[in-house]
């Protein structure tokens, strides 16, 4: 399958600073990629890029979820195609939601197991059920790839497992931070390892044990 | 440490505000001038003690019409301040807001009079232009406080106003809520005291009451109007909202019409200086402005700064005897339900009004209005800081009674305190001003006359020294706050 993504030894950062040196990554349609790296490895910077560079085709997770606390689930999930309609209609769907909507909100939150929260307000849910809300959003954007930060940080390595599967049969491209290294082998094909400001490992994750990716968190 | 210890900025401040007041007051014109003031007291007690609930059609009218005006006025004032939210990024904008809510509900509704007569878009316009003033500067702070990292998470190419409703103001819906309800309690008091210029709200019926000497009308009218403000939450509800305003619509009496003629006399003609639209041109415009800034603006100033000193100072002074009333750390349970009570009476009463009475008590003095500004406002902020204590946990074993008041209590709210004081300066001022309308010689009581003389151009020139005034306070308090690191939060405003 083609590149999405080709970035060929480029310089990554927030004005003066740069996080990133000398970046080489090609991002291939179909991959599924798991990030790790120490925390202020620069992942975060890095998801950004990307996310920059296939802005249409891509529904982002940021750390912080980036959900609207004072609305309800549903309203969370039609976030995710809040670019699709006028701002008049989407205000219709603030204050009296169109029964298709809610249907096809309803839907994606089948595949993630949280129906019977469709209108609860987000601040009213659990750290896990935030979490699988910012995959409903994710999964109702209409692009065919996924960039997640750390998107399953509150959950047991069971959910983790359960959800990422859900988004990985929705979006044929996945690229998500992980910290938990054991889970970033198993779900993913690909992973790239960040240490001191550069991409210190890019491999398919076949054969891999967590002992593997020992060398990029040890000082 | 070697040396003197040397006074803090904060002990300094309070030290000079202290000093200035106390000069004020000694230079200002403080004195009870009735012969028996007693007896006029002991019969206002006796009325307070038997409300006479007899004249009740008109009484519950009055009290429809000021709900009416209130909840009108200050829905206009919240869509209008809204839309100047959006728009607050402007210095223009922010600078016409700052100028709205300068100028006080009773002179708006003084200007209108001579444009729409008694009709009820005077009331209306006089509650919505400040309030508008009010409400763009607070929607747009909370605007500003609402948490952006959502926005982050926006497909790319959301709309700007797609982003605004979904991210934007479901955060500080809840806030816009709880704040406009808060305003529409201070509407309630604004609608009641147009009725002393002539509106048929409650002040109206208040001092024609009060000049029969009916005194047990009088408390009929102020219990049925703390009843309405204390029950807000329950009848004020989210569904009923419609039904209410639409209601408020229904009620006002719209056949006093509109004079046209009058509007347009009055931009071109009637507000145009003196010197100017008689035909001695620029030469007698000296002689003018000296007579209206030197004679009237001067001392109405002087005056005006002279009772918000005392006034402020003495809100400081009540506030440290008022929240313990309502404070768990320092009352039983019982007691601060007496508290509570007394607090809501007093804060509830607008301070026009209680001026009012107390003029009827003591003849035309400071002394009234020092005393009425300082009731009031001291019990406003002595209600926020009584919550506030709630929050405070002791170490069981500390001290009780006035050891634990003044060694435990005081020191944890002394700065909020402070900060809630500063703010309320320029609403004191703005009262102070408008407290001249009764007789006292604030710059009110230059630009009433100005009205009653028919000379509108003195009087808006006289307005406009006030908002200025009020501008150059608003600006110092805040400035004395950022200095001494003082924060109210929104709880405060």
């Amino acid at each position: 399958m083609g590149a999405i993504l080709e970035i060929a030894g480029e310089r990554i950062g927030y004005r003066d600073t740069v996080v990133l040196d000398d970046v080489r990554l090609t991002i291939n349609a179909g991959d599924r990629i798991a990030l790790v790296g120490e925390s202020g490895a620069g992942k975060t910077t890095l998801l950004r890029a990307i996310l920059e560079r296939c802005a249409p085709r891509a529904a982002y997770i940021p750390q912080d979820m980036g959900l609207v606390q004072a609305l309800t689930v549903f309203h969370n999930v039609y976030m995710g195609r809040l670019h699709l309609q006028p701002a008049w209609r989407n205000l219709r769907t603030l204050l009296r939601p169109a029964a298709s909507d809610v249907t096809a909100v309803r839907g994606v939150l089948e595949r993630l197991r949280m129906v019977d929260k469709l209108f609860s307000p987000v601040g009213e849910l659990s750290g896990g059920q935030q979490q699988r809300t910012a995959f409903g959003r994710a999964l109702y954007h209409p692009g065919d790839m996924l960039i997640g930060d750390e998107p399953v940080s509150a959950v047991d390595e069971h959910q983790a497992r359960e959800i990422l599967s859900t988004a990985r049969a929705a979006k044929p491209t996945v690229i998500v931070a992980m910290h938990d290294r054991a889970l970033a082998l198993e779900v993913a094909d690909r992973v790239i390892g960040l240490r001191a400001g550069r991409i210190a490992l890019d491999v398919p994750t076949a054969g891999m044990v967590p002992g593997d990716l020992d060398h990029l968190y040890r000082g | 440490m070697a040396g003197a210890r040397k006074a803090s900025p904060l002990l300094r401040t309070v030290q000079a505000f202290a000093v200035i007041a106390v000069i004020c007051a000694v230079t200002g014109d403080i004195t009870i001038n009735t012969v028996d003031p007693w007896r006029e007291f002991t019969q206002m007690l006796r009325g307070a003690a038997t409300p006479d609930f007899t004249a009740t059609e008109d009484l519950l009218h009055a009290l429809l019409l000021t709900v009416a005006f209130a909840l009108l006025g200050v829905a206009l004032g919240a869509l209008g301040g809204f839309g100047l939210a959006l728009a607050f990024h402007y210095r223009i904008v922010r600078a016409g807001c700052a100028t709205l809510r300068a100028v006080h509900e009773l002179f708006w509704a003084l200007i209108f009079l001579q444009l729409f007569g008694l009709s009820p878009l005077t009331g209306l316009l006089a509650i919505a232009i400040p309030y508008a003033g009010i409400f763009a500067k607070v929607y747009a702070e909370i605007l500003e406080e609402a948490d952006p990292r959502p926005l982050q998470a926006l497909p790319a190419g959301t709309g700007r106003i797609s982003a605004f409703l979904f991210v934007r103001l479901p955060d500080a819906w809840h806030q816009f809520a709880t704040y406009t309800l808060y305003r529409l309690e201070c509407g309630l008091r604004s609608s009641a005291i147009l009725g002393f210029v002539g509106l048929p709200t409650l002040g109206f019926h208040l001092e024609s009451a009060f000049s029969q000497g009916k005194y047990s009308e009088v408390s009929a009218l102020l219990i049925l109007f703390y009843i309405v403000i204390a029950t807000i939450r329950w009848w004020l509800r989210k569904p009923l909202l419609p039904v209410w305003l639409v209601g408020a619509v229904a009620v006002l009496p719209w056949t006093a019409g509109l004079a046209p003629g009058s509007v347009a006399r009055f931009f071109t003609h009637d507000i145009v200086s003196y010197p100017l639209r008689s035909g001695e041109g620029w030469a007698g415009m000296g002689d003018w402005l000296s007579l209206v800034l030197v004679d009237q603006a001067l001392p109405g100033v002087v005056a005006t700064l002279q009772l918000t000193m005392v006034a402020l100072v003495a809100t400081g002074l009540l506030t440290m005897l008022f929240f313990p009333l309502i404070s768990p750390l320092l009352l039983g349970r019982p007691a601060r339900g007496v508290g509570h009570v007394f607090l809501v009476v007093v804060r509830s009463t607008p301070e026009y009004i209680l001026a009012f009475i107390l003029l009827q008590l003591w003849g035309p003095s400071m002394l009234p209005a020092i005393v009425a500004l300082a009731l009031h406002n001291g019990a406003i902020i002595g209600h926020l800081i009584g919550r506030f204590t709630e929050g405070i946990e002791l170490r069981p074993d500390a001290p009780r009674g006035f050891d634990r008041y003044a060694w435990e209590v005081v020191p944890r709210i002394y700065r909020h305190m402070l900060a809630l004081l500063f703010y309320r300066w320029e609403v004191i001022l703005r009262e102070t001003a408008i407290l001249g309308m009764l007789g006292i010689a604030t710059l009110g009581f230059y630009i009433d006359s100005a009205f009653a003389d028919l000379r509108f151009d003195r009087a808006l020139l006289l307005i406009a020294v006030t908002a200025l005034l009020n501008l150059a306070v608003d600006a110092a308090s805040r400035a004395i706050r950022a200095r001494l690191r003082l924060q109210t939060g929104l709880r405060g405003r």
